[in-house]
């Protein structure tokens, strides 16, 4: 399945039930120099449009939202050595937490990667 | 204030040449960075030495019959020692209110008979009024708008500008000159908001471009913008006025007792005087402290302070993360009784108490000349 996007920024890579998340490359430009990032636990439960995680720069603090509803399985340790990561590789090895999805519809609202850029763009 | 409202400094389309990403500030549209993003710019300002166009800020000159007569009156609204000053000195103070809340702070050189003034970009147009208000006849406060000011910070900046005019090097810190810097005349002060060595330089706007595009043409220079600018004052140690400073501290609670001279402290007659002296004998109630968190989470102004068992003891001011120390770092009030370095303090982010601990300021050592 290709990569989706969402409006406040994220990415989803699905494959299977699991729904691999991080902020787009788009994101990290707007934000800077990330210095610090606030995972949730392992099987913490995360809606939709709520608070999933913390990316800071040096001059603010910003929620990631998550983008899909399920339960945190993996999160991405090194952003907590080298929150950095996340301005090399957004949309790579910068990436936040995988989620198992629980409501596979809600990938329907999600954006390609045009119409993302034609988003981002406007 | 909407954006087609904002000013633009003289060196506008310079940031846009250079890929600034622009931010409204203070009513102006100003840098907040350039594509090498703050790290880079902090830390190359630390190595090295960074420009900033810091035009937004308010210049001004307050001319009288004399010396004497000029300082005089700027004690009635300073408690700084200003007739003490000796020519081209330059000293740091503040706009007191009459119950000794600060109204700004600014920086204050003697220049012959005048009294030359920098103040903050966001309290200018009040400054100047509150100044226009109190002036006694025989002395004129003249805004110098039509004047640009850029800021040479970092262990490189001497070198770059001797480069031009050999005696920068011989300026004083906190002292000013006139230097002509390819043919540009400049005043220019051995001083900045970043605790590196470094001068700012007054030229007439005219001029701004050319000489900030001569000082960049300097493989040791690079543009700084305001994000760096903020990283590298918090490291210093140093107050942002509408934070760490506002109408409602008072200048012996900020910390900034230094900047009251042995005269004023004995004399008073200053506004506020009533309470900044018997602050002063007794302590304040609360201090600025220097905070620097255990783990990695920056906490950011707004942030309660508690101590060990959750009692609400004060609120961070200004916080973020430090490059040149490699982590968080916060400045903000505690009540007296927790304001000595070492105590142990809690921080509320997000809900979580993190824990925290008190630190003698600046964080980063100041590398001014002395």
């Amino acid at each position: 399945m290709p990569v989706k996007f969402s409006k406040d920024h994220e990415w989803v890579n699905v494959a299977g039930d699991i729904a691999t998340i991080g902020i787009t490359n788009h994101a990290q430009e707007q934000l800077g120099d990330v210095v610090f990032v606030e995972l949730p636990p392992v099987g913490k439960k995360v809606t939709k449009g709520g608070d999933a995680a913390v990316v800071e720069s040096v001059k603010a603090a910003s929620e990631l939202y998550a983008p899909v509803t399920g339960e945190v399985v993996e999160v991405n340790k090194e952003l907590e050595r080298d929150p950095a990561l996340v301005n090399r590789g957004a949309e790579g090895n910068g990436w936040f937490m995988k989620v198992k999805i629980s409501n596979p519809a809600e990938l329907e609202s999600l954006m390609d990667k045009a119409a993302y850029d034609k988003f981002v763009a406007s | 204030m909407n954006e087609t409202s904002l000013h633009r400094t003289p060196l506008y389309d310079q940031h846009v040449k250079l890929g600034a990403k622009l931010v409204p500030f203070a009513g102006y549209e100003m840098p907040v960075q350039y594509p090498a993003g703050i790290l880079a710019e902090h830390n190359w300002t630390r190595t090295h030495a960074g420009l900033f166009d810091v035009s937004h800020m308010g210049q001004c000159a307050l001319i009288g019959p004399d010396f004497a007569t000029t300082a005089k009156f700027m004690e009635t609204l300073v408690p700084a020692d200003i007739l003490g000053l000796a020519p081209s000195q330059q000293r740091y103070s503040q706009l007191l209110a009459e119950d000794g809340g600060i109204l700004d702070d600014l920086m204050m050189t003697r220049s012959a008979d005048s009294l030359y003034i920098v103040v903050n970009a966001g309290r200018k147009n009040e400054d100047f009024a509150h100044i226009q208000k109190h002036l006694p006849e025989g002395i004129n406060l003249k805004r110098l708008d039509n004047l640009a000011l850029l800021a040479l910070q970092g262990p490189s900046a001497v070198s770059v500008l001797m480069k031009r005019d050999s005696t920068a090097r011989d300026l004083e810190f906190m002292f000013s000159t006139r230097l002509s810097l390819n043919g540009i005349a400049a005043h220019v002060s051995r001083s900045g908001y970043t605790g590196e060595d470094g001068f700012e330089i007054s030229v007439g706007q005219e001029d701004a471009a050319a000489l900030w595009q001569l000082l960049l043409d300097d493989a040791e220079v690079k543009p700084v913008g305001l994000g760096a600018r903020d990283s590298l004052r918090l490291e210093a140690g140093l107050c942002l006025y509408g934070h760490d400073i506002d109408e409602t501290t008072s200048p012996v609670e900020a910390g900034l007792l230094w900047s009251i001279q042995k005269r004023r402290r004995l004399e008073g007659g200053f506004p506020g005087a009533k309470r900044v002296l018997k602050e002063i004998a007794d302590g304040p109630a609360r201090k600025r402290v220097g905070i620097r968190p255990e783990g990695r989470a920056p906490a950011r102004e707004g942030t309660l302070i508690t101590d060990a068992s959750g009692r609400s003891i004060g609120t961070i001011t200004s916080g973020g993360f430090g490059p040149t120390l490699g982590g968080p770092l916060a400045m903000g009030y505690v009540e007296a009784a927790s304001a000595k370095a070492s105590t142990e303090i809690r921080l509320v982010v997000r809900g979580a108490s993190l824990p925290a601990k008190i630190v003698t300021l600046p964080f980063v050592p100041h590398k001014y000349k002395r």
